[in-house]
């Protein structure tokens, strides 16, 4: 009855909320410069969640890190490994309900380039990776935990980052 | 349930759960999951008046958000670490607490930036994010991850570790 109720109401109001829709639209795209409020709590919340991910896994661990370079301990591949599954399934999911986010916005991934720094920076960031036992990631969380060294590997990612800020016109592409 | 809450998580638990946040990133915030953006937007905003292209060209109201998710990270870490954990976790080996030990994060740290902004990436926006999305240069990057760690690891570890 309820539902009913419901589905007279919206055939009533039909061609009133297509109006109401385009002011919206309108009214967003103008102001689509920076994000709202909720973006920000809800990216907040998500990397809250990944940070407590990221400590209780261990991925901030430089043994583990280290050991998986090793070969001697499989936990950091099988971590990928499963992240990447469910990511891609949940991308495919995505993609075959052509769904939205909850703003309305369709969901869209940018792919990123191929140019020579994919080898050739992704070989230097690995070395990193190697040496520190952290990705940027881990970095935050490490800093969050009260890890006072983590500093360290902080102030280099920033240095690196200026360094190919600096160096980015010189370098292939 | 406390109990195992409490200990380090295994992969099963921890590893899809880390993939999950890829889709709800996009759910909720509408935004690619990727951590290293992040030292770009805090490059653009500390020097706003820089003549290098790679900071002055940066939308940095567009990427303020990668700054609130690293500052989740952070929240994230704290909690796992001081509230989630039964033990204190080792994050690193005592061997790093030296001039050297630092100097060795702060070099390495170097090559993480330099490397990840060379690459467009690190390992969420290419290796998890990338090839979920079945984005071939991600997967070159993320072999190239491991040909430089491994490189390091086997062919450096005697002087470094």
């Amino acid at each position: 009855m309820a539902t009913l109720l419901d589905n007279k109401n919206t055939d009533h109001l039909a061609p009133a909320p297509t109006a109401e829709t385009e002011t919206n639209t309108t009214a967003r795209s103008t102001i689509s410069a920076v994000d709202s409020s909720l973006v920000y709590a809800t990216t907040l919340m998500v990397g809250t969640f990944l940070g407590i991910l990221f400590t209780k896994s261990e991925v901030v661990r430089w043994q583990r890190v280290h050991d998986m370079f090793l070969f001697q301990d499989s936990h950091l591949y099988l971590i990928i490994g499963s992240g990447v599954a469910v990511a891609m399934l949940g991308m495919a999911i995505i993609r075959k309900c052509k769904a939205s986010d909850i703003y309305g916005k369709p969901i869209q991934y940018k792919p990123k380039p191929f140019h020579k720094g994919v080898a050739l920076g992704g070989m230097t960031f690995g070395a990193g990776w190697a040496i520190t036992g952290a990705c940027p990631g881990p970095i935050y969380a490490q800093l969050g935990s009260g890890v006072g060294l983590a500093g360290f590997t902080c102030a280099g990612a920033l240095a690196g980052m200026y360094l190919y800020a600096w160096a980015k016109p010189h370098l292939p592409h | 349930m406390t109990d195992f809450l409490l200990q380090p998580w295994p992969w099963w638990f921890s590893g899809p759960l880390i993939g999950l946040t890829v889709p709800l990133l996009y759910l909720l915030a509408g935004k690619g999951f990727g951590i290293s953006t992040s030292l770009q937007q805090i490059g653009a905003l500390c020097s706003p008046r820089s003549k290098l292209d790679y900071l002055k060209n940066y939308d940095r109201r567009q990427g303020t958000w990668t700054l609130v998710f690293a500052f989740g990270i952070v929240i994230g870490g704290f909690i796992g670490s001081h509230w989630l954990s039964a033990e204190s976790i080792e994050f690193l080996p005592a061997e790093f607490f030296s001039v050297w030990g630092a100097a060795k994060l702060f070099i390495g740290g170097t090559l993480i930036g330099f490397g990840a902004r060379y690459a467009g990436g690190c390992t969420s926006g290419h290796a998890i994010t990338g090839i979920a999305n079945w984005n071939f240069p991600s997967v070159v990057a993320t072999i190239f991850f491991f040909v430089g760690g491994l490189g390091v690891t086997w062919g450096l570890g005697h002087i470094l570790f």
